[in-house]
């Protein structure tokens, strides 16, 4: 008796879910009308945390929103995952910081084009004093010699973010340049795979070193009281910013022509102006440099 | 889903020195948050569940708010406590595994110490009355109760493995998710999840699954006999 009561109840919930189920298909397809004007379409963005921690879009996005009559979600991941949403179609545009994995990603036909934005700067923060007199660094090669040898003789960490974002991939590339291949087996090298503010967090507890974009540092010094920029201004720390649309032939499904509006809107003399405006009146000093 | 099992396959078959040290890492501060918790929680849902006081019912109130607690909760309370300007900030626990155990062990003894305290509340008065009667000591009598209500306390550390074992937010933030050091099976799956390699992720949250489920096979193994044939 209670098998066949189990059974029909069973029997009544697939029911029910395939009922429920039919109900909602329809209903979702309509959504797409064409009497344009006033439809507010959605579009996605996907980009760096940097970007969007350090409040710049919520600066300009509203201004695009306004214009186009277009709604932007924004998913905000490390390079690394913003490509790879890309890829996979699951936003119609990237806004990123990697140049390789950038023109790999047009290359290998996910996006359509490159489109310069503006940059950044990646600075070193160390233990504040500079106890590894890493400061008068001629180069970044030399700086980095430095806090090796300050890590390795004083149990002080560097910190990696190791997530494959941008900052990690221009990481990896600066001590490739300067000669450590090996640096990730290191005793004193720590491989955190978590954002830009939990890596600089956790280098401001351990008093160790860090690779940062400036924006994010500057827009967290206050909470860092432990750390202070020990090497800046190298032209290998440039950190360009570019802009995609996701290829609509890899992916029919994307606004690809919403897309292109945000790349003129991003580049817009107006747009451009404002990036280089934004952060001077909170740090003191701009936090992006327009380049398109 | 096909590509994780077969990435996982062969991340473990390769003996994946990467993936053989999160593991290890993982079972060692889950093993060793969940003895803490245990020799915390079984005591004292024992004396909550065996003993009426005033105040009993705010003491239980706090126990049942600390099961639903939210971890990560947990995990921010720690980080402040060993920062390095925090009060305990001078043992540099925080981004180790010490860090770690401590938040498990705090966010894993409610559930244990709530479930051990529903089971021996099932116990019967009089067989507890009885052997005091008899010249047990209150120890000894509450051992006995432990005793008769193991199902229930096993069930209790079972949870208190699951919440271990499963927990990511507070294990993020006061262990730091650091490569070969403090990154266990569930910070490795937010990250791989990031990078975008989800075959690796899912590989992780297979091998995350089959512990979970050995752990619990042989808990449950190491009660066989009362689980399954005790039923008079």
């Amino acid at each position: 008796m209670k098998r066949i009561f189990f059974a029909m109840t069973l029997a009544m919930a697939i029911i029910i879910m395939g009922l429920v189920g039919c109900e909602a298909d329809p209903e979702a397809e309509p959504e797409p009308e064409p009497d344009a004007e006033e439809e507010v379409t959605e579009m996605t963005l996907a980009t760096t945390t940097s970007t969007y921690d350090s409040g710049l879009l919520h600066e300009i996005i509203p201004d695009f929103e306004e214009e186009h009559n277009i709604e932007v979600d924004i998913i905000s991941v490390g390079t690394g995952q913003a490509i790879e949403t890309g890829e996979r179609g699951d936003c119609d545009i990237i806004l990123v910081h990697a140049r390789e994995l950038e023109e790999q990603f047009v290359e290998d036909g996910y996006g359509t084009e490159r489109y310069d934005v503006m940059y950044n700067d990646f600075v070193i923060v160390g233990p504040e004093g500079d106890p590894g007199d890493v400061y008068d660094s001629a180069d970044i090669n030399e700086a980095l010699n430095n806090i090796v040898e300050h890590t390795s003789a004083e149990d002080v960490p560097f910190l990696s973010r190791g997530d494959d974002s941008g900052t990690h991939t221009k990481e990896m590339n600066l001590w490739e340049l300067a000669g450590y291949d090996q640096v990730t087996e290191k005793e004193w090298y720590d491989s955190m795979g978590q954002g830009m503010g939990d890596t600089l967090v956790a280098t401001n507890e351990r008093q160790g070193y860090a690779l940062a974009d400036r924006g994010t540092y500057l827009s967290m010094e206050d909470e860092l009281p432990n750390l202070e920029i020990v090497f800046e201004e190298d032209e290998e720390l440039a950190n360009p910013y570019g802009i995609i649309p996701v290829n609509p032939d890899e992916h029919p499904h994307v606004n690809h022509e919403e897309a292109q509006l945000m790349v003129d809107f991003f580049t817009s003399e107006e747009t451009q102006e404002k990036i280089g405006e934004f952060g001077i009146d909170e740090y003191g000093e701009p936090l992006f440099f327009p380049d398109a | 889903m096909e590509e994780g099992i077969r990435e996982s396959l062969r991340l473990l078959l390769e003996f994946d020195p990467y993936v053989y040290n999160i593991i290890g890492v993982s079972l060692r501060v889950a093993g060793l948050a969940l003895l803490f918790s245990t020799l915390i929680g079984i005591p004292l849902g024992t004396i909550l569940g065996l003993n009426n006081f005033r105040g009993k019912p705010v003491v239980t109130a706090l126990l049942y708010t600390g099961m639903g607690f939210p971890p990560v909760v947990v995990g921010l309370f720690v980080f402040i406590i060993f920062s390095s300007v925090g009060p305990m900030g001078h043992l540099g626990w925080l981004y180790n595994v010490e860090a770690i155990i401590t938040a498990q062990t705090i966010i894993a003894f409610p559930l244990i110490a709530g479930f051990t305290m529903a089971a021996v509340m099932q116990v019967d008065r009089n067989l507890l009355s009885q052997l005091m009667a008899l010249g047990a000591t209150k120890f000894q009598a509450a051992w006995a109760a432990i005793k008769e209500a193991r199902v229930g306390v096993l069930v209790a550390i079972i949870a208190g493995f699951g919440g271990v074992i499963s927990e990511v937010g507070a294990v993020m933030l006061v262990g730091g998710n650091i490569e070969g050091k403090t990154r266990v099976l569930t910070t490795a799956i937010v990250l791989e999840t990031r990078k975008g390699n989800f075959g690796v992720a899912i590989a992780f949250g297979i091998i995350l699954l089959a512990i979970a489920f050995l752990a619990n096979l042989s808990m449950i193994y190491l009660q066989k006999k009362h689980l399954f044939e005790d039923n008079g």
